[in-house]
């Protein structure tokens, strides 16, 4: 039954796992801003994010919340070491830059996907029992899960910190202007690869908070990550190519989207709507809403 | 006789900025015609404006004897406009040949007939030697004239040239000048836009200077090199003799 | 020099020629099913990543969302035929047709888009595609469709007894989009959707109307990959919007073009002919075991070739250097 409730209470949803997805583009479009880059193996740096969590839960039996800080410097590190043994050759590639990048990142999706399964088992995990897990708060009548709404204050809290970063810290600046020309930076004594490796590893060390808070509320398997990355590789282009703030609201408009979409769609059609709205805004503009590219 | 080439009133505007302001030019048929001016007078509008690129905000173009003034690029291609880039674009990763064959398959519809008029293009501007080297192995006085080569394979009445003849060595100049002439020597109108004086003056017939969006004086070279109204727009008013 | 050319065209059209020959050879030869059937799909990811390489390879489009058309074929030969009792030759045919006229259409809004944004848009349609037909149930819905076999019949085209008549069938679809591919290679098609991909802007100074000449692209490549999806449903004889329409088709098609060379003549049909026996005896020999060291050593073999041989393994071949950027 469609009521003023339900649809309110569906929006609310909508909007907390919306900023999630937002934080989860942000790293994406951080990476693609700064190389022209677009990490296909984003889905499963989540994956592997979620793995993390769920581990320090079953053997330390650490809070997500407490992990996650943790898991966030795990995948920094993890992302820095994929741009140097692996990234860092694509881009150097003279001939179909374009397709070597995408396929490179897509190969490295499929193994990470593929040592999951052998490591972890294709099994189901979840974190059983989490500070927030199963509680829900209720405002003026509608009922927040509170991991939904910690993850929607630490996706505000890292966007806003990553726009202090970029825009007031010398380092932001140098990624910057690396984005702008790699070439120059160089004669500047910055070194490109260091620029790059760091800019990895931040967008990889926001998807890994993202993928600590949503231990806390998904299962947790191998083939995780590959949802996840359609949608936000939809959420970073429909935002527009080369803008962060884009991808942030673009995370809000598919959150949104996703959860009224659910209202009249059966559920299994519910992506239908972001993938509709994502064409409807590419055809009457072609670079995104923000984008720049 | 009408002229093959006429724009009346061209202004263009860009969210403020006006780039071409009221400008009527002409080609006459046969005739090699210069476009100069300094920089930011509004060339390499008016210069994709006849090219096709985009519409003009105001005014109309006309190519012989018909209003084209809303045709894309392609299709002036096909009524006989044919164009250079200024930063040259050839396709590089396609041979100079093929290159080549991109431009005449705007009127041959088989291949053979495509690839024998390619091969007659390189011939007549040199190029026949280097037929299966990759555009991108080119060096750029050979890039330019693969440039012409191309455009030219469109068997195109009017060819407009975008700095052809900038940044080339003496030697390479003169060679680029007499290739213009043996161009015009086939029947093929030259509109060019043009920065190096000395090289363009003694090769074109009529000479267009534009300032600041619009026509400041046009006639033949040799009376526009001693204009003191164009002598003061490329150098400043200080250096105008009887202004 | 011009006969240097159309040495080097007869060439290509001997070898293929040779080629041909020697595959109808094997399958008399090698008699084991379980290779024929990896036969039989090699071919047609030959003939799949062929038609896929005209438009993202020559023209430079880049789909990744070509599943759709190998579903709107399947699908349309298997239901015209479960439901309507027309002959799969009509199924596939018409699938073709459709999915051309389908390519077009989509092409209309989609070509405006550039780079990532009409990748993005590619994939999005086709899994717009499987989630629609996922629901749909006319369509057989998740469980897709069964098509019941009744014995060796030419004019049903189905064999349940032996892999050859498809392994030839599926020899000459790869043939025939070789063919295609070769003929288009030197014709006007061939050198607009070259231009286009090189330099859009410098083509159209040329007289060449650039979304003309995507839609063509577009309606051959689908046309073909459309057939070959008709093929498959008769091949496998059962068909759900998964294992037709997924991404993971849409993929592969590309890859097997990638890592033999984008854009080249022979380059799908040598990645097709590496990639696909290499993909299967991983998955039955490694992958049974669910523990996903086929997807480690086939994910790595990805990896490995893009990064070392980014113009494709043809070029192993080629006395050409690769151009220099």
């Amino acid at each position: 039954m469609l009521t003023a409730e339900t649809i309110i209470q569906s929006i609310a949803s909508g909007l907390l796992m919306g900023l999630l997805y937002g934080l989860i583009a942000v790293g994406l479009a951080l990476i693609f801003g700064l190389m022209d880059v677009v990490n296909f193996a984003h889905g499963e740096f989540l994956m592997i994010a979620m793995y993390a969590t769920f581990f320090l839960f079953a053997f330390f039996a650490l809070d997500p919340l407490l992990s996650a800080p943790l898991v966030a410097a795990a995948l920094f590190v993890f992302g820095a070491v994929v741009y140097l043994l692996v990234v860092r050759f694509a881009v150097r590639a003279k001939a179909n830059a374009g397709m070597v990048q995408i396929f490179s990142t897509f190969g490295l999706a499929i193994v990470m996907r593929g040592l999951a399964q052998f490591f972890f088992t294709p099994d189901y995990r979840s974190v059983t029992h989490s500070w927030l897990g199963g509680k829900t708060v209720s405002v003026a009548g509608i009922f927040l899960p509170q991991p939904q709404l910690m993850g929607a204050a630490v996706a505000i809290a890292a966007f806003g910190g990553l726009y202090f970063f970029i825009n007031r810290t010398d380092f932001g600046r140098a990624l910057e202007a690396t984005r702008e020309d790699a070439g120059a930076v160089a004669l500047v004594g910055i070194d490109k690869n260091r620029v790059f490796a760091l800019g990895w590893g931040l967008g990889a060390a926001l998807v890994g908070l993202a993928g600590a808070i949503m231990a806390m509320f998904f299962y947790i398997y191998p083939d995780v990550g590959a949802s996840f990355a359609l949608i936000s590789y939809v959420t970073v282009a429909l935002g527009g190519f080369g803008s962060v703030f884009g991808a942030f609201a673009g995370g809000i408009l598919v959150g949104l989207v996703e959860a009224v979409t659910a209202l009249v769609l059966p559920p299994s059609l519910k992506s239908v709507g972001i993938y509709a709205v994502y064409l409807l805004v590419v055809f009457i503009r072609p670079r995104g809403l923000f984008g720049s590219m | 006789m009408t002229a093959l080439l006429e724009t009346r009133g061209i202004t263009q505007r860009f969210s403020g900025l006006v780039a071409n302001s009221d400008v009527s030019i002409s080609v006459g048929r046969g005739e090699i015609v210069g476009l100069i001016g300094p920089n930011g007078a509004g060339k390499s509008t008016l210069f994709n404006l006849i090219a096709g690129v985009f519409p003009p905000t105001e005014g109309s173009i006309w190519f012989d004897g018909q209003d084209v003034t809303h045709l894309p690029a392609a299709e002036r291609c096909r009524r006989g406009v044919g164009r250079t880039f200024q930063v040259v674009k050839s396709f590089e990763t396609m041979t100079v040949i093929d290159n080549v064959i991109v431009g005449s398959l705007a009127r041959s519809t088989h291949m053979r007939e495509a690839r024998r008029k390619a091969h007659v293009m390189l011939e007549f501007t040199g190029l026949a030697a280097r037929a299966d080297v990759l555009a991108s192995d080119l060096v750029p006085a050979e890039k330019r004239r693969l440039e012409v080569a191309r455009a030219l394979a469109t068997s195109p009445k009017l060819l407009l040239l975008d700095e052809v003849l900038t940044g080339l060595t003496p030697a390479e100049a003169q060679t680029g000048v007499e290739l213009v002439r043996r161009v015009r020597d086939t029947g093929v109108s030259v509109l060019m836009v043009e920065h190096v004086m000395e090289i363009v003056m003694p090769l074109v017939d009529r000479a267009i200077v534009l300032d600041l969006g619009k026509v400041l004086v046009e006639g033949k070279p040799a009376d526009i090199v001693r204009d003191p109204k164009v002598i003061s727009a490329y150098l400043g008013d200080r250096h105008a003799v009887g202004a | 020099m011009d006969q240097n050319f159309a040495k080097r065209r007869r060439r290509e059209l001997l070898t293929a020629a040779m080629l041909v020959a020697a595959a109808a050879v094997v399958p008399l030869l090698v008699k084991d099913a379980y290779y024929q059937n990896i036969m039989v799909l090699t071919l047609m990811y030959a003939a799949l990543s062929q038609s896929w390489n005209i438009l993202s390879g020559y023209c430079g489009q880049i789909s990744l969302g070509h599943a759709l058309y190998f579903g709107l074929g399947a699908y349309t030969t298997a239901l015209l035929f479960t439901k309507f009792g027309v002959l799969p030759w009509f199924g596939m045919l018409g699938g073709g047709v459709i999915s051309a006229v389908m390519a077009m259409a989509l092409g209309y809004p989609c070509f405006r888009l550039r780079g990532h944004y009409f990748v993005i848009a590619t994939i999005v349609i086709a899994e717009t595609a499987l989630l629609l037909v996922q629901n749909w149930d006319w369509a057989g819905a998740a469980l897709g469709i069964t098509i019941p076999m009744h014995g060796d019949n030419w004019l049903t085209f189905q064999f349940p007894r032996s892999k050859l008549p498809y392994f030839y069938f599926a020899l000459v679809l790869a043939a025939v989009a070789w063919f295609v591919t070769w003929w288009l290679e030197d014709s006007k098609w061939g050198f607009w959707w070259r231009a286009v991909k090189d330099n859009p802007e410098a083509a159209e100074s040329l007289g060449v109307v650039v979304f003309n000449s995507k839609m063509g692209a577009a309606a051959v490549s689908a046309f073909f990959v459309a057939v070959g999806g008709g093929f498959y449903a008769q091949f496998v004889s059962y068909i759900d919007p998964e294992s037709v329409m997924g991404f993971q088709f849409s993929l592969k098609m590309a890859l097997a073009a990638v890592l033999g060379g984008i854009g080249t003549l022979w380059g799908p049909l040598l990645g097709a002919a590496i990639l696909i026996p290499i993909s299967e005896l991983t998955s039955s020999h490694i992958g049974g075991s669910g523990r996903g060291v086929d997807l480690i050593v086939y994910g790595s073999l990805i990896v490995l070739i893009s990064l070392a041989r980014p113009q494709g393994l043809v070029s192993l071949f080629s006395r050409k250097k690769a151009p220099a950027r």
